[in-house]
């Protein structure tokens, strides 16, 4: 299969205000700092990390909502990274975004109708054609059809996110990136809505770039999965591999920290010293040595450059990983 | 493709099922709500609302003409023929400030209408697009607001030439840069949100995303702001018109009135007595309903 969407060398850098008057010195945040990764057309791509990794960013990146500061975006093989204005646009419809917030991703003027409507009403599909699309979508999500009057504060966090979802799916997208679509939800509808979107990844062929803290979550969810840390990958591979067998200690110690159901199983917890160094300045080598336990001078001098660790695929950034080729 | 019915079961859906028959109930309407429980807000809106009955049903309400004069009943005390009295050229009081209203009524909303178009124009664009945009819009009205604002309006009545029309165009353009600094900064927290990130994904236009999205959500400052303009509005217009800027004889403006009674302040105080206070009845009531309403539309003292 080939691949939907290749991302290489994808950089997004936020310069910094300067508040000292006539200093010439320019900080930069280096929120996504060069990651390249594809995604196959059906399969599912979690990307994990902390918070203020770049996660996010990553996804807005992709989608166009921000411009990247470096780095080639191929979409069905076209390079898209320069795309603007009327072309763009036209591309929307292809690649679509649900959102971690329900409470802040729908408009409150608008009724459910209207909001699930507009995709449609934007590329100009038909009245008829529309309303049938409208039926069809609250029927898919698990929303009725008398609910389409409402506004969203008349919805629940999960009925919202349902409703987030139709939106999404008005055009019939090819890809998807779900950025947190389930932190803000209950426990209980978390699984309710994680169930959905398999269903509909089914039933419309849909690709997704799913983007998570939820180690456990992303496990059930996702094909591969792509770890990062201060905006670069550490580690990539198929989700199986990684969870068994993750290569990179700090793929390792966020795996450690995923509560088990099996009472009986003792393991062993890493609990990783100190906070997330700032992204606006971070160190250097490789930026994990400051709360790595197997840190050594190499890891303080040099940075360690994503290679390949099994033969099925699965890389990882860390100078004590050996390397397997094939 | 086909159309398979959800299977998954959603608990979260049947608290909704009840309430099936609900109409929808809108953010004004909860808004509605709010509003009519405070009572400084109650009357306020009593005021206008009287305004507003005034204004309409002047005729049937007036005792007498509000411009025909009779010199020998001048500066007449209250009396039960003429219930607030008469002024210098005889003309009844009370009939002159009920006619007086549709003027201040006309006044209020023409101007703060100006006031507001431009504003929100100008304050949308600057706020919206920022960048250099946002410089040049802001920086003209930080001009705009340099000037104190009643000497801006006798500058502009002085060229446009007095009259109640270029009145109302000269208190029109004073209250431009508060409309234009509110909305642009209520459009800035707006344009943040994720809903404005939503419509960019599924590839709205600058147009429809400032139209549909962002300006319905900026409604609720627009409307307090309109509605404490009026009172502020006439109270201008009132000002000039005192000066002779305004309305024009024999037009019965409160503040042209106030303007005539001057010279018989302490002989018969009544002729300046009762358009004053008309002037602030209304402007109290406008600002009393205008800070209800800001109270009622802010979601952050909603529970």
């Amino acid at each position: 299969m080939s691949s939907l969407l290749e991302v290489k060398n994808i950089k997004k850098h936020f310069p910094l205000k300067n508040n000292q008057l006539f200093s010439k010195e320019k900080h930069v945040l280096k929120a996504v700092d060069g990651i390249s990764f594809s995604v196959k057309k059906g399969e599912t791509l979690g990307l994990v990390g902390e918070s203020g990794c770049g996660k996010s960013t990553a996804g807005r990146v992709i989608l166009k909502l921000l411009e990247a500061s470096d780095g080639e975006i191929l979409f069905k093989g076209n390079d898209i990274t320069h795309v603007r204005g009327e072309e763009m646009r036209k591309l929307r419809k292809e690649m679509q975004i649900i959102f971690q917030d329900p409470y802040a991703s729908l408009n409150p003027r608008k009724t459910i109708e209207q909001t699930i409507i507009e995709p449609m009403k934007i590329f100009n599909v038909p009245r008829n054609e529309r309303n049938k699309k409208l039926e069809r979508l609250l029927d898919v999500v698990g929303l009725q059809s008398h609910h389409k009057h409402r506004y969203p504060h008349e919805f629940s966090g999960g009925q919202r996110q349902r409703i987030g979802i139709a939106r999404a799916l008005a055009l019939d997208p090819e890809l998807v990136i779900c950025d947190e679509p389930v932190s803000a939800l209950d426990v209980s509808i978390q699984a309710q809505v994680i169930n959905l979107m398999e269903d509909l990844q089914k039933e419309f062929d849909l690709t997704y770039i799913f983007i998570a803290h939820d180690l456990s979550v992303v496990h059930h969810i996702s094909d591969r999965v792509l770890v990062m840390y201060l905006g670069e990958i550490v580690e990539i591979g198929d989700v199986h591999d990684v969870y068994q067998d993750a290569k990179h200690p700090y793929t390792q110690a966020l795996l450690s920290a995923v509560p088990e159901a099996d009472p009986h199983h003792e393991k062993k917890r890493i609990i990783l010293q100190g906070d997330l160094p700032s992204p606006a300045n971070p160190p250097q080598g490789c930026k994990f040595h400051t709360r790595c336990s197997l840190a050594e001078e190499v890891c303080r001098a040099e940075k360690p450059a994503l290679k390949q660790v099994s033969t099925s695929g699965q890389m990882a950034a860390c100078h004590f990983a050996k390397e397997v080729v094939g | 493709m086909s159309l398979q019915p959800n299977s998954i079961t959603n608990p979260d859906l049947s608290e909704t099922k009840n309430a099936k028959t609900a109409k929808p109930r809108s953010l004004w309407m909860d808004s509605l709500f709010h509003l009519l429980k405070s009572k400084t807000s109650l009357i306020g809106f009593c005021i206008i609302f009287i305004l507003i009955v005034t204004a309409i049903f002047a005729p049937l309400i007036a005792t007498h003409s509000p411009t025909e004069q009779s010199i020998l009943n001048q500066y007449q005390t209250p009396s039960s023929e003429h219930w607030l009295g008469t002024d210098a050229l005889g003309r009844d009081i009370f009939s002159r400030i009920i006619y007086g209203t549709r003027i201040s009524i006309q006044i209020g909303v023409i101007a703060v209408g100006i006031s507001m178009i431009i504003g929100v124009l100008l304050g949308s664009v600057a706020g919206y697009f920022g960048k250099w945009a946002d410089q040049i819009i802001m920086r003209f009205v930080d001009i705009l607001l340099a000037f104190p604002s009643i000497l801006l309006a006798i500058a502009l009545v002085a060229v446009l030439g007095p009259s109640l029309r270029n009145a109302m165009i000269a208190v029109g353009i004073i209250g431009i840069p508060q409309f234009a600094r509110i909305i642009r900064s209520a459009v800035l927290s707006v344009k943040e949100t994720e809903y404005i990130e939503a419509a960019r994904a599924i590839g709205a236009k600058h147009g429809r995303t400032l139209m549909q999205h962002v300006l319905p959500n900026c409604i609720a400052p627009i409307i307090v702001q309109a509605t404490l303009s009026v009172g502020t509005a006439i109270l201008d217009a009132a000002g000039l018109s005192f000066l002779g800027l305004g309305a024009q004889p024999p037009t019965p403006e409160w503040g042209a009135m106030l303007s005539d009674g001057r010279a018989a302040l302490q002989n018969a105080p009544w002729v300046i007595t009762f358009p004053g206070l008309a002037i602030f009845f209304v402007v109290i009531g406008f600002n009393l309903f205008g800070d209800g309403l800001r109270d009622a539309l802010d979601p952050k003292l909603k529970k």
